[in-house]
């Protein structure tokens, strides 16, 4: 079996270095970081952290040099996804693509350059140390299942859960996978961009009386649209984010939003609270916390291009 | 007759007053630091920018160094008007006060130190200060006034004419009431926006092209508070959304207060802005829930400074 990684970051990375050590399984990483692509080649991609892992596996920058593959995970950013599925669309013509990326809209973005498109989420994350190395923070499931207009075969999708799961990274084939996207998103939409705005980190957003009742809205709005579409959350987003606040969770944990914010890195917010609204618009729902939200953290972007 | 005035709270704003007042009247300055004081009364106050002088005040931190004026303008923002009212109780009990707070209520609070005939006020200029002794005159938009409780509307217009002989823009309106709301609903908006995007008021602010546009979310917290104000059975002076669309087109983008204040990690004015807001809601049984939540924002934003 070949698998390619379109998109070799941090998470990216734990899929490509776990998937690495099956004999079964030959891994392609495709990345635009040169010194990222040549370190992978020459010394392997390390894993650190949660698990210690040295994958061996091949890395390109060019796209032209992807052979074909049975399967793609994608794990760019999303803003990222149109165009790096484009690029690497040729070595896919027979095989099937997932996504494992944040927020809404990366179904869609790949499904315009692949026939077989798998709808997946995942929770393990981490963070690139250096070329060819990184951090695993956090283990954690990952989910897969068709993507409705474009289905994967059901086969296939158990196919490729098989193989993540007996790399090490546990991975679920599923009939419906949008509750746990949903409930992703949705945490992901009430918590990064309320830390972004204010600065504060996961704990100190949750006990403020003030900001947990802002983030409790966003979570309504957000189920709101969900429910609307049939989708039936796996959990509730909200025990999601009092579980987090936890002192021995991630009461310290500043959201992936506020680290861009500090770094002045364009943001996910446009796929986050933006797709929470796009899909409520279709749906006659109304977001109207979700937009105020999404119009800020563009703000807060817009002010960086100032003089 | 007007002869002495008396600015408390030589910020910004107070000294755009204290200077131009000299003018026209013996201008005296209620400061709270004493060294404030001195540089004014060794320096002068020198206005840049729109205007270009500088003008000879009587200064000190203390009220009962200065003699009795007819006239006092509390100029202090709505964060030091207690103490500064507190400052002046009991003192010059002939004077006429005029409040220029944002927000809501601040002539109950300088009421609650004396008996003074009372007059409210919204100010639209603006300026920077550069040091205890200059400042610069950058927006000369108006200051608007209206009598409060028993003061006669004659009294209003007196001050109004004063302040217009003096270089400034002033003027006199029979009920102020629909006026600071206008100015309340224009500054829980712009204000908190400004300090959260980091933006100054620019053309973002009234661009709605997109769904994401900052200007869709100024307009909702416009529309949220002029539901409030209907509420309340106030009728607008004028339409915020159209004070917000003017004033970003001209030309040079204003930094807001708020802005100004979490950049320098201060504490903000947004409790007795946005918060006068919300709690207005609450009385007359609307919903608030964007303000309430621009308002948890700022909190917070001001919560991280530590």
């Amino acid at each position: 079996m070949r698998i390619c990684i379109v998109g070799c970051g941090a998470v990216g990375s734990l899929f490509a270095a776990n998937l690495a050590q099956l004999d079964d399984v030959e891994v392609w990483a495709y990345d635009l970081a040169q010194n990222h692509v040549d370190a992978i080649n020459a010394d392997g991609l390390r894993l650190s952290g949660a698990g210690d892992v040295l994958g061996r596996l091949h890395a390109t920058s060019d796209a032209r040099q992807l052979p074909p593959c049975e399967f793609g995970i994608v794990a760019t950013k999303a803003m990222h996804t149109s165009s790096a599925v484009e690029a690497t669309a040729p070595a896919f013509a027979d095989g099937c693509v997932a996504t494992v990326q944040n927020g809404l809209g990366n179904e869609e973005a790949v499904a315009e350059h692949v026939e077989h498109v798998i709808r997946g989420t995942t929770f393990p994350a981490g963070k690139v140390l250096a070329p060819g190395r990184v951090q695993w923070d956090v283990k954690g499931d990952t989910t897969l299942g068709p993507f409705e207009p474009q289905p994967a075969p059901a086969a296939e999708i158990e196919r490729l859960a098989d193989a993540c799961t007996r790399g090490g990274m546990p991975t679920h084939a599923v009939e419906d996978a949008r509750g746990p996207q949903w409930r992703k998103v949705i945490f992901n939409a009430a918590t990064n961009p309320v830390g972004a705005l204010t600065g504060l980190t996961h704990g100190r957003v949750c006990e403020r009386p003030d900001l947990r009742r802002l983030v409790s809205g966003l979570v309504e709005e957000g189920k709101a649209v969900a429910a609307a579409q049939g989708i039936e959350l796996d959990s509730d987003p909200e025990e999601l984010i009092d579980h987090s606040s936890r002192p021995d969770v991630a009461y310290d944990h500043k959201a992936s939003m506020l680290q861009d914010v500090e770094a002045r890195r364009a943001t996910e917010i446009d796929y986050l609270n933006g797709g929470i609204v796009r899909f409520g618009g279709e749906l006659g729902v109304p977001t109207p916390l979700n937009a105020a939200i999404w119009a800020l953290v563009r703000g807060l972007e817009a002010s960086w291009q100032q003089p | 007759m007007i002869r002495r005035t008396c600015v408390v709270g030589a910020g910004a704003i107070g000294s755009l007053y204290a200077a131009h007042l000299a003018r026209v009247a013996e201008s005296v300055v209620l400061t709270r630091r004493p060294e404030h004081a001195a540089a004014l009364e060794a320096d002068g106050l020198r206005v840049s920018g729109r205007h270009d002088f500088t003008a000879r005040v009587t200064a000190a931190a203390d009220p009962d160094a200065l003699p009795e004026p007819d006239l006092v303008i509390v100029a202090t923002k709505t964060t030091g008007l207690e103490p500064a009212a507190a400052a002046i109780a009991g003192h010059w009990p002939g004077a006429t006060v005029v409040t220029v707070q944002n927000g809501l209520g601040a002539e109950e609070v300088v009421g609650r130190h004396g008996g003074w005939a009372l007059v409210s006020g919204v100010t639209f200029m603006s300026g920077t200060k550069h040091s205890d002794t200059h400042v610069e005159y950058i927006l000369d938009t108006a200051t608007w006034l209206g009598p409060y409780g028993e003061t006669p509307f004659e009294r209003v217009e007196e001050i109004a004419r004063l302040l217009i002989d003096s270089g400034l823009k002033a003027e006199a309106l029979p009920d102020l009431v629909p006026a600071q709301w206008s100015k309340l609903i224009f500054n829980a908006t712009v204000n908190s926006v400004a300090a959260l995007t980091c933006l100054p008021h620019d053309e973002h602010f009234a661009d709605e092209r997109e769904p994401s546009s900052l200007g869709r979310l100024v307009h909702g917290l416009v529309d949220e508070g002029k539901a409030i104000a209907s509420a309340a059975g106030v009728e607008l002076h004028d339409d915020p959304w159209e004070m917000n669309v003017l004033a970003t087109r001209r030309g040079s983008a204003h930094y807001p207060s708020m802005l100004e204040d979490v950049v320098a990690m201060r504490p903000t004015e947004v409790d007795l802005i946005s918060g006068a807001l919300v709690r207005e809601a609450d009385r007359h049984g609307v919903p608030a829930p964007l303000h309430a939540g621009i308002w948890a924002l700022v909190k917070g934003r001001e919560a991280a400074y530590s």
